[in-house]
C-alpha cells in the first residue's frame, strides 16, 4: 500500500497541475480580449468583433474550468496538509485571503457582466468590464505567487515555538524571489495564450477558413510571441541567478553538478544517477554553466555533494529544466520564423502553420515542466528550511485519500478530453461562418467610434453558430 | 497584550455572514440546477440564462467563507476538513461537474447538450446534498453513530429542499409565462418539504445536543428567541399563499416569495448561530481557541474593512445591470 503522505503528494500535484493549465491561458488571454476590443473602438473594423467573439468563448470555457479546479485547491490545504496551516497559517492565511478579497470577487462579478452584459451596457463600459476581469486574474496571480515565492524564499517572519509569526508584511510579500517568479510566470502565461491562439487560428486556416479574422488573430499572436520569447529567456536567466543565491541545491540538481567545481560545463544531455552520485552519457559544453550562472567562465558552482540528504531528487529537475528551456527555444525559433515570413510575404506558409498547430499546447508543457522544477526543487521542504513536507501531512486514512484521488483523476481526465475536443469543435464550426458582409461593415463603422450607443449586433449574432 | 476578542468576534461574524450570503446566493443557483426539467430544453435554456451572470460570483462566497475559516481559525479549518474529508471531496466533485457543464452545454451539439444538462442537474443535487450532510455532521460534532448519520441525512435532504425552494422563488422573480407558473408550483412543493425538514431538525437537534437544549430552554433568555419559530412559520405560510396566486396582475410582487425565502434562511441561520456561539466547532473549539496570530488578523482586517464594502457595491451593480426578467439574456 502507498501511504497517506505519498498519496497526498500525488493528489496535490494532480490538482495543482490541472488547475494551473487554465489560469495560464486565462490570465493573458483576457488581455488579448481587451486589445481586440480597443482595436474595435479605435478602428471600427468589425473583424475585431469577430476575433473577440470567437476567443471570448474559448476564454469563458477555460475560465470556468479554472474557477472550479481553483475552489478545490482552497480546500486542499485543510484536507491534506493540516501541518501547513499549523506552522505557517499566520502567513499563508492572509495572503490567500487578500487574493479572495481583491481578485476573485472582482473577476467573478465582472465576468458575468463581460459575458452576458454586452447588450445591456455601452460598448465602452463593456470594454472596461473586460479590463477589470483581466486586472483581476493578474492580481490573483500576484497574491498566489507571493505565497509560493515566500515558501521558496521565506523572509520577514520569526519562529516562536515552531510556529511562524509575521514581522514585516512588506518583506513577506516582496520576498526575494517574487519579482522573478511573478515576471516569469506572467510571461509564461502570455506565451501559453499566444501559442494557443496561433495554434487554433492556424488550424482554422488549414481547414480552409479564408476569412480575415483567423489570419488577424494569428498575426497578432505571432507578434506577441516573438516579443515575449526573448524576454522570457532573459527573465529566466535572472530567475536562475536569484535561485542560485537562495537555493543553490536546486540549481545544482538542475545542472546535474555533483562535485563543487570551477568552470562547470553545461550538460546538453546526461542521465543523473543518485546511487552512484554521478552522470552517465554526458554531452557537455565546457565552462558554459559557470558562464551563464556566474557570468565568469571560471566561476564556482556548488555541487550536490555539499547538500547530502538535503537536496531534492535530481533526475526530475534535470529533465524538467531541459524540457522547459527546450520548448522555450522552439518557441523562439517558430515565432521568429513566423514574423520573418509575415514581413517578407505578408502571410505564413503551410509548413509553418502546421508547426504552429503542433505547438498549440506547448505552453502547457513548458509551464508544467517549470513548476515541477520549482516545486520538486524545494523538497524535502514544504517551506524552505522551516517545514518538511512529511511533517505537514494529514492523518486521514490512506483509503480515503485513495478514493478522493481516484475520483479527481477520473474527473480531470474526462474534463481535459472534453475541453480539447470542444476547442477544436468550436474552431471547425467557426470555419463555416460567412465572411463579414458589407452591411455589417457599414453598421459597424457607423456605430464606431462615433457614438457609444449599444451596438447593433444582430447581423453578427445571426451568423454565429448558436454559441 | 491588548484585548483581541473583538477581532475574533469580527471574523466569526464575517464568516457567518459569508456563509449566509453563500447559502442564499449559491442556494438559488444550485436550486435552479436541481429543478431543471428533463423534457423541456427551452425552459432549461431560460433557467440557465437566469443564473448565468451570477453563479461564478455566488460561488466565490464559498471561497471567502472557507478562506476566513482558514485565515482566522486555522485549527478549526484543519479539524473540520479532516473530519469531513470524503463529503468535502464529493462536494468539490459536484461543484466541478456543474460549473463546467454550464459552460460546455453552450458549445456542443444538441445530443451532448442533454448530457451536459444532466450533469448539471446531478452535480447541483450532489453539491446540495453534500453541503447538507456536512452541516449535519458539523452540528452533531462529527459523530459516526447511526443516529448521527440519520440526522445528517435528514439535514442533507433539508438543505437540498431549501435550495430548490429558493431556486424556484428566484425563477418566479426572473421569468414569466409558463415557466413562472411552473416555478411557483415547484416552490410551493419545495416549501413544504423545507418546512417539514426545518421543523424536524429543530426538534431533533436539542434532543441530541444537551448544550443546545440548555440554551434554548433556559429561561428567561429563551423568551427572546421565541420570535424565531413564529416568524419562520409566518413566512412559510404567507409565501405559500402568494405562490398559489402567481402570476399576479401585471406581475405584481413577483419578487416577494424570493424575499420571503431569504427571510426564512436568515431566521434559521440566526437560530443555528445562536445555538453554537462562541464555538467554531460545536463542542470542540471556541473562536478564541482556534484563532490565529493577532498580527495576521490585524493585517487582513484592514483589507477586509476596505474591500468588503466595495465588493458589496459592485455585486449590487451587477444585479442592477441584469435587473428584470431573464428572457432577454444572451450569452456573449
Ligand atoms: C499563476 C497563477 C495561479 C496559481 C499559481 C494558482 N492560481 Fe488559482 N486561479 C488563478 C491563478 C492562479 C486565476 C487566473 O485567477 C483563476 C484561474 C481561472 C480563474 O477563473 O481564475 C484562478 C482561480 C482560482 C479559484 C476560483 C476563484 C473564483 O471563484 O473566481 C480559487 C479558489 C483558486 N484559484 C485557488 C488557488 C490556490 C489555493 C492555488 C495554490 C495552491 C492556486 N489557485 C494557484
Ligand atoms: C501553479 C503551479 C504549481 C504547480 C504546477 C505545482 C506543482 C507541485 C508539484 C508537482 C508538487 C509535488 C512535489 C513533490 O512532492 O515532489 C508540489 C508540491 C507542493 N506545492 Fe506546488 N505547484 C504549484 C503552485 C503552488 C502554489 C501556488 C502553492 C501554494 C501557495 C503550492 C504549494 C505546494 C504544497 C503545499 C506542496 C506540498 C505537497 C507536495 O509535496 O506534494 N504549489 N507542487
Ligand atoms: C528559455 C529560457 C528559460 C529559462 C532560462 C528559464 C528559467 C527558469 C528557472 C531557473 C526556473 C526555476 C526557478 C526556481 O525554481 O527558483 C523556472 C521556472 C519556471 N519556468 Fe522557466 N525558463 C525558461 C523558459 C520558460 C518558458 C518558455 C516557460 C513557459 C512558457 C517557462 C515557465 C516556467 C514556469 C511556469 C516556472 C515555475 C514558476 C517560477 O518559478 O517562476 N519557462 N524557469
Amino acid at each position: 500500500m502507498i501511504d497517506t503522505l505519498m498519496l497526498s503528494r500525488i493528489q496535490f500535484a494532480a490538482n495543482i497541475s490541472f488547475h494551473i493549465l487554465f489560469p495560464m491561458i486565462t490570465i493573458a488571454m483576457c488581455w488579448f480580449l481587451v486589445y481586440f476590443k480597443i482595436r474595435l473602438h479605435t478602428s471600427g473594423d468589425p473583424v475585431w468583433m469577430r476575433a473577440y467573439r470567437f476567443w471570448v468563448k474559448v476564454f469563458a470555457l477555460t475560465f470556468a474550468i479554472g474557477v472550479v479546479s481553483g475552489i478545490t485547491m482552497s480546500f486542499q490545504f485543510g484536507t491534506n496538509w493540516p501541518g501547513y496551516m499549523e506552522t505557517v497559517g499566520n502567513i499563508a492565511g492572509p495572503l490567500l485571503g487578500y487574493e479572495v478579497l481583491t481578485a476573485f470577487f472582482l473577476e467573478a462579478t465582472f465576468l458575468g457582466i463581460m459575458l452576458f452584459g454586452m447588450d445591456r451596457i455601452s460598448p465602452r463600459l463593456h470594454t472596461f468590464a473586460t479590463m477589470i476581469v483581466a486586472l483581476g486574474t493578474t492580481t490573483s496571480a500576484f497574491w498566489i505567487l507571493a505565497l509560493n515565492s515566500w515558501m521558496q524564499t521565506p523572509s520577514g517572519f520569526e519562529m516562536r515555538d515552531g510556529v511562524a509569526f509575521p514581522v514585516d508584511w512588506m518583506e513577506i510579500i516582496f520576498n526575494p524571489s517574487l519579482p522573478y517568479r511573478f515576471a516569469h510566470t506572467l510571461i509564461a502565461s502570455g506565451l501559453t495564450a499566444s501559442f494557443l491562439i496561433c495554434g487554433l487560428s492556424a488550424y482554422r486556416i488549414l481547414k480552409g477558413d479564408s476569412k480575415r479574422a483567423p489570419l488577424l488573430t494569428l498575426k497578432t499572436a505571432i507578434c506577441v510571441a516573438a516579443i515575449l520569447t526573448p524576454l522570457q529567456v532573459f527573465v529566466g536567466d535572472l530567475h536562475g541567478l536569484n535561485t542560485l543565491e537562495h537555493q543553490p541545491q536546486k540549481i545544482a540538481a538542475m545542472e546535474g553538478v555533483w562535485e563543487t567545481q570551477k568552470g562547470a560545463p553545461l550538460l546538453l544531455f546526461a542521465l543523473p544517477d543518485e546511487k552512484t552520485r554521478s552522470n552517465h552519457f554526458e554531452i557537455p559544453v565546457p565552462k558554459l554553466a559557470s558562464l551563464i550562472l556566474t557570468h565568469d567562465s571560471e566561476g564556482e558552482i556548488k555541487g550536490l555533494n555539499e547538500f547530502k540528504n538535503e537536496h531534492p531528487p535530481v533526475a526530475p529537475l534535470f529533465f524538467g529544466f531541459r524540457i522547459m528551456v527546450g520548448i522555450g527555444m522552439l518557441m523562439l525559433l517558430l515565432s521568429w520564423t513566423g514574423v520573418w515570413q509575415l514581413i517578407r510575404r505578408k502571410s505564413v506558409n503551410t509548413l509553418t502553420l502546421k508547426a504552429f498547430l503542433v505547438m498549440t499546447f506547448s505552453g502547457w508543457i513548458a509551464t508544467l515542466a517549470g513548476w515541477y522544477v520549482t516545486e520538486i526543487g524545494r523538497q524535502p521542504y514544504l517551506v524552505s528550511g522551516i517545514l518538511r513536507t512529511s511533517d505537514a501531512v494529514t492523518t486521514v486514512p490512506a483509503s480515503s485519500v485513495t478514493i478522493s484521488l481516484t475520483l479527481y483523476l477520473l474527473v480531470y481526465t474526462g474534463l481535459l478530453i472534453a475541453y480539447l475536443h470542444t476547442l477544436f469543435l468550436m474552431a471547425r464550426r467557426a470555419v463555416e461562418i460567412e465572411e463579414i458582409s458589407p452591411q455589417e461593415q457599414h453598421n459597424s463603422t457607423s456605430n464606431f467610434p462615433l457614438h457609444s450607443s449599444p451596438m447593433n449586433l444582430s447581423p453578427l449574432l445571426a451568423k454565429e453558430p448558436t454559441s | 497584550m491588548m484585548d483581541t476578542t473583538w477581532l475574533h468576534v469580527f471574523f466569526g461574524g464575517l464568516m457567518a455572514l459569508a456563509i449566509l450570503i453563500y447559502a442564499i446566493l449559491d442556494g438559488y443557483d444550485l436550486g435552479v440546477g436541481i429543478l431543471m426539467p428533463r423534457g423541456n430544453i427551452q425552459q432549461r435554456d431560460q433557467m440557465i440564462a437566469s443564473i448565468g451572470p451570477f453563479w461564478d460570483a455566488n460561488e466565490t462566497w464559498l471561497v471567502l467563507a472557507v478562506g476566513i475559516l482558514l485565515i482566522a481559525f486555522p485549527d478549526a479549518y484543519n479539524l473540520v476538513l479532516k473530519e469531513l474529508y470524503l463529503p468535502a471531496t464529493i462536494l468539490l466533485i459536484g461543484l466541478i461537474m456543474r460549473g463546467v457543464a454550464f459552460d460546455f452545454r453552450a458549445k456542443v451539439s444538441l445530443d451532448n447538450k442533454n448530457t451536459w444538462d444532466n450533469i448539471f442537474k446531478i452535480g447541483s443535487l450532489v453539491s446540495a446534498l453534500a453541503q447538507g450532510y456536512m452541516l449535519g455532521q458539523y452540528v452533531i460534532g462529527f459523530d459516526s453513530s447511526w443516529t448521527s448519520q440519520g440526522f445528517s441525512v435528514l439535514s442533507a435532504i433539508c438543505v437540498a429542499a431549501a435550495y430548490s425552494y429558493i431556486g424556484a422563488a428566484w425563477l418566479v422573480m426572473k421569468t414569466e409565462g409558463e415557466l413562472q407558473k411552473q416555478a411557483a408550483s415547484w416552490a410551493r412543493r419545495c416549501g413544504w418539504v423545507t418546512f417539514l425538514g426545518v421543523a424536524s431538525v429543530s426538534i431533533v437537534n436539542p434532543i441530541i445536543n444537551p448544550s443546545v437544549f440548555q440554551k434554548w430552554f433556559d429561561f428567561p433568555t429563551a423568551l427572546l428567541l421565541f420570535h424565531i419559530p413564529l416568524i419562520s412559520i409566518a413566512l412559510f405560510v404567507t409565501n405559500d399563499q402568494i405562490l398559489k396566486r402567481i402570476p399576479l396582475e401585471k406581475d405584481f410582487g413577483c419578487w416577494i416569495p424570493f424575499l420571503g425565502v431569504v427571510g426564512i434562511f436568515f431566521i434559521c441561520f440566526q437560530g443555528l448561530a445562536y445555538s453554537f456561539y462562541p464555538y467554531v466547532v460545536p463542542g470542540k473549539l471556541t473562536m478564541m481557541e482556534a484563532a490565529s496570530a493577532t498580527e495576521s488578523l490585524e493585517f487582513i482586517f484592514i483589507g477586509t474593512a476596505i474591500v468588503v464594502p466595495i465588493i458589496l457595491c459592485y455585486t449590487a451593480l451587477s444585479y442592477r445591470v441584469f435587473w428584470g426578467k431573464a428572457t432577454e439574456l444572451k450569452y456573449y
